[in-house]
């Protein structure tokens, strides 16, 4: 049997990579579209004050892009490298848009990257700024595909168990691209990283305007940010109230999860704001409850019911004795039995295949599995409840906070007056890291929540690691963890001597700091006049 | 399409892909890895670094895209060779990380300590994986210790420092020679002075020496390697084949046979020498261009004569032959296979069009003035 630390460790090694890698996915999501609006507005005004945002920002860009492909070649190796079984099982849907992904989408971003970096002197203003956005298209259409691929794993469509090789294996690949949890899935996220380039912007071009410098170039930033990050925040706050919807009717146990749900109330259900869930009472203490809330938001409708985790476990134990059966049948069928009667009785109980799957953690044999075991297995198949409830309020609180700052921003950038703000901009200087948090907690979210289940009700996580010893794992997790710092101090150490320099790190002899290294001869004035 | 045809097919969509990453990402891996020897002074390197700056990142897709194939079209691959070549892989994974930060990071900071730690780091990152590809090539031919149970879990029982024998470090050499040798010539091209003329000596004598070890290679595989054969199936392979029905049996020389049965496939080792020796003359005759061509010729040589020599193996177990994977049992389903075969027919020339594009825009030669003169603007 397969030992529950191994398990343990290879989660917490694709856990800390992968949260890893996504703190540099979103900042290029959102970047790399403003970074494609101000080019277009320098192409369309001429004036250079915008081609030295595009640099200047794109300088930044860069330093967070180069991270992003580096934590991503983990991610292509890791299935392979640690969730072999997975690979294997679910390969012949999952490694389809993976593939696709780099065939369409990061081929594109990466051709175009090299070009956007070093092509300023080689073709005309036209095709630079298409260069710029194909970057943005190319990085936003791999968005689309990782979260097609991982829509997938939570709700997997359009593929079927075929018991001769032991696997999942497509049988619609349309239904795969149109997977509803992909779709709501891929605008809440590239939203979410249009908030983050925007908040990125806005932070620091308030501290070149507290600071009072290249004050020309911050207010133009300020303002494009402002704008930009206005229509995404209200896109992700309305796309994750879709998201809301979609797990409602899709991972019902998710939401059960996040909402602490204990029992099944009476339609429409009272949403919790606050309180403290306990997973072996099965209650919340100290719950403030709204009513009605939940149940509008999750079914939009007054009579639907939001099933509870008390229920939700009783309906899991049958399914389980049910995959009991469906393991016995297949276990016939691999023997040789391939007569229609066992495979139609195989056929009519294989979507409870998974549940039986769960059992594997207790018994290598599954069918002679304990009463015991059974209720050990269905207690597994609820994820644990407290870290759910709270990084999705976390989440949704920091979103709220971030939209009531963008939109007090994007208002006082129409009128022209945040500079007289001070607080407003000090604000955006310490709110760099809010859009990251919120980030990292959606991803806890939709992944711890997705527990027990790696490809959701139908391959336990548990069975998906690869077969490595203990040995392996810890030596792995230490290296990765190692260079992984390195890595991320040396970023860190880039991003704060750049974004402090501001747009005299270009170099053209037009910003504060090189005014006032040429001495006093170049007037200080000259700084604060518009360089266009 | 019928299976069976498909399956043959994405042996070969598969090995395009590798040789478009060795022949693409390749010459920058030599590039890097040739940093620290013929880079002598700051500029140097830097002019090293920017000949391959625009082009670096779209070319490590061609290795990314090579890994995401295999995991669509060959999932039982890609998860018995990743989880198997555990440290192997991860080798490859770490010694990766430091290039794409080693080029943006290197230059934006003056400290010379700081540039020459990014320095061994981007060696590390074009040398490391090139030698390690070799040694995994050279492992397949000999086989190694998987097996794989009724529900289809694989397990590998080797160490990874059983990877490391003769004959394996052999085919890793050749691996980073022809690289390093294609860096070269990749250099002669978008060089000039003494960086150019080190360039072309290098290339020059890279070409000599892979020749003499892929030639060492071959005689050691013909005489003291043995080769496996497919004796019987219990299913048809151009259907539903899984790498449970077969029998394998090993066999004296079976690396060689199909270069008896199917003479057309002499032509790889001949493309290959042919590739190595014009390498050799151009980079002479100062050719550049020429030169780089028949280099990339070589390298789809040696690498289909590493695909011919195991067909249809493509990961042959020691310790259970009969479970070794071949293209007709690793392979995705009918349908997935189809599809990913109209993408890639559909993207491939798509992505041919605008990277040629790419490379048409930064033609022309880098010297050490032009980087002096842009020092802020370039890596």
């Amino acid at each position: 049997m397969i030992s529950e630390s191994l398990v343990d460790i290879s989660r917490l090694q694709f856990a800390i990579t992968a949260l890893y890698h996504f703190l540099f996915v979103p900042l290029t999501l959102g970047l790399s579209f403003i970074l494609a609006i101000m080019e277009s507005t320098y192409v369309m005004t001429g004036k250079q004050v915008y081609q030295d945002m595009v640099k200047f920002w794109g300088k930044l860009f860069g330093i967070n892009f180069a991270l992003g492909v580096t934590t991503g070649l983990t991610m292509e190796f890791q299935f392979g490298t640690n969730w072999a079984y997975y690979s294997h099982y679910v390969g012949d849907i999952f490694g389809a848009p993976l593939a696709i992904e780099g065939l369409m989408a990061f081929f594109l971003e990466s051709t175009m990257i090299g070009l956007f970096f070093f092509g300023w002197d080689r073709m005309s203003k036209v095709q630079h700024l298409a260069v710029t956005w194909l970057v943005a298209i190319g990085s936003n259409l791999s968005a689309l595909w990782i979260l097609i691929a991982n829509g997938w794993m939570q709700n997997p469509v359009g593929a079927e168990f075929n018991f001769e090789t032991m696997r999942m294996e497509m049988t619609s690949f349309a239904e795969v691209l149109f997977n509803p949890v992909a779709q709501v899935k891929f605008v809440h996220t590239t939203s979410a990283g249009y908030v983050t380039g925007a908040m990125f912007v806005l932070g620091i071009s308030s501290y070149y305007m507290l600071k009072k410098r290249d004050l020309p170039f911050a207010r133009r930033s300020f303002a494009i940010a402002s704008s930009f990050g206005f229509a995404a925040i209200l896109s992700v706050i309305i796309l994750g109230d879709e998201s809301g919807y979609e797990i409602g009717d899709i991972q019902k146990t998710k939401l059960a999860a996040i909402e602490a749900e204990w029992e099944t109330q009476e339609p429409p259900a009272d949403f919790t704001l606050i309180g403290f869930p306990d997973q072996e009472d099965m209650e919340t203490h100290g719950a403030l409850k709204v009513p009605g809330v939940l149940g509008l938001i999750a079914t939009r409708s007054t009579t639907e019911e939001v099933k509870g985790i008390k229920d939700l476990l009783v309906e899991h134990e049958e399914r389980i004795h049910r995959g009991m059966e469906a393991y016995a049948l297949l276990e016939k069928m691999r023997a040789g039995d391939k007569s229609e009667p066992t495979i139609a009785a195989f056929d009519a109980l294989k979507d409870d295949l998974g549940y039986g799957l769960l059992l594997k953690k207790y018994t290598e044999n599954v069918v002679d599995a304990t009463d015991e075991q059974i209720k050990m297995a269905a207690k597994d198949s609820i994820p644990q409840v407290a870290p759910m409830f709270w990084t999705f309020r976390i989440m949704v609180g920091i979103g709220f906070l971030m939209l009531a700052m963008i939109a007090i921003s994007f208002w006082s950038s129409i009128r022209h007056n945040m500079e007289q703000k001070p607080w407003l901009l000090k604000a955006h200087l310490w709110a760099i890291p809010l859009p990251w948090i919120a980030c990292e907690m959606g991803w806890f979210v939709a992944e711890f929540g997705r527990q027990p289940w790696a490809i959701g009700e139908v391959l336990p996580t548990h069975l998906a690691v690869s077969s490595l010893t203990m040995t392996d794992l810890f030596l792995s997790l230490g290296s990765f963890i190692g260079l992984y710092t390195l890595l991320l101090v040396a970023e860190v150490y880039l991003m704060f001597k750049f974004g402090r320099m501001g747009p005299s790190a270009l170099h053209t002899g037009r910003y504060h700091h090189e005014q006032n290294a040429s001495g006093a001869s170049a007037a200080p004035a000259q700084a604060v006049k518009d360089p266009a | 399409m019928d299976y069976e045809v498909l399956k043959v097919i994405w042996w070969v969509l598969i090995g395009v892909l590798l040789i478009g990453f060795a022949v693409t990402d390749g010459f920058d891996m030599g590039v890097t890895a040739l940093l620290r020897v013929i880079g002598r002074t700051d500029s140097e390197r830097r002019v090293m670094m920017n000949t391959v700056g625009p082009h670096w990142d779209g070319n490590q897709v061609w290795f990314i895209t090579a890994g995401g194939a295999i995991f669509a079209a060959w999932p039982v691959v890609y998860a018995v060779a990743f989880s198997g070549f555990y440290w192997a892989m991860l080798l490859v994974l770490f010694a990766l990380f430091f290039r794409p930060v080693g080029f943006e990071y290197r230059s934006k900071v003056d400290d010379p300590r700081w540039r020459s730690a990014w320095d061994w780091g981007l060696t590390i990152g074009g040398a490391v994986p090139a030698l390690v590809f070799g040694v995994a090539f050279g492992n397949l031919l000999l086989g190694v210790p998987f097996g794989i149970d009724e529900l289809m879990r694989s397990t590998y029982t080797g160490s990874f420092w059983a990877l490391l024998n003769p004959f394996a470090l052999l085919t890793g050499l050749v691996s980073l020679g022809m690289l390093v040798m294609h860096g070269g010539t990749y250099l002669q091209m978008k060089t000039d002075a003494q960086l150019r003329e080190r360039a072309r000596k290098v290339s020059l004598w890279m070409a000599v020496v892979v020749a003499v070890l892929f030639a060492v290679a071959g005689v050691w595989l013909a005489m003291g390697i043995d080769g496996l054969v497919i004796t019987s199936t219990s299913a048809d392979i151009g259907g539903v084949f899984t790498p449970l029905d077969k029998v394998v049996e090993i066999k004296e020389g079976g690396w060689l046979a199909n270069y008896s049965d199917y003479p057309v496939t002499i032509l790889a080792p001949v493309l290959a020498f042919a590739g190595l020796l014009l390498t050799a003359l151009m980079s002479a005759a100062n050719r550049c261009a020429l030169a780089f061509v028949s280099s990339s010729v070589a390298i789809a040589g040696i690498i289909l004569t590493a695909g011919v020599s195991l067909f249809p193996f493509v990961m042959p177990s020691s310790s259970h032959p009969s479970q070794s994977l071949t293209l007709w049992d690793v392979v995705s389903s009918e349908l997935t296979l189809t599809i990913m075969f109209w993408v890639a027919m559909v993207f491939v020339p798509i992505i041919l069009c605008y990277t040629a594009w790419g490379y048409y825009k930064m033609r022309g030669r880098l010297t050490t003035d032009f980087i002096e003169g842009n020092k802020y603007s370039t890596y």
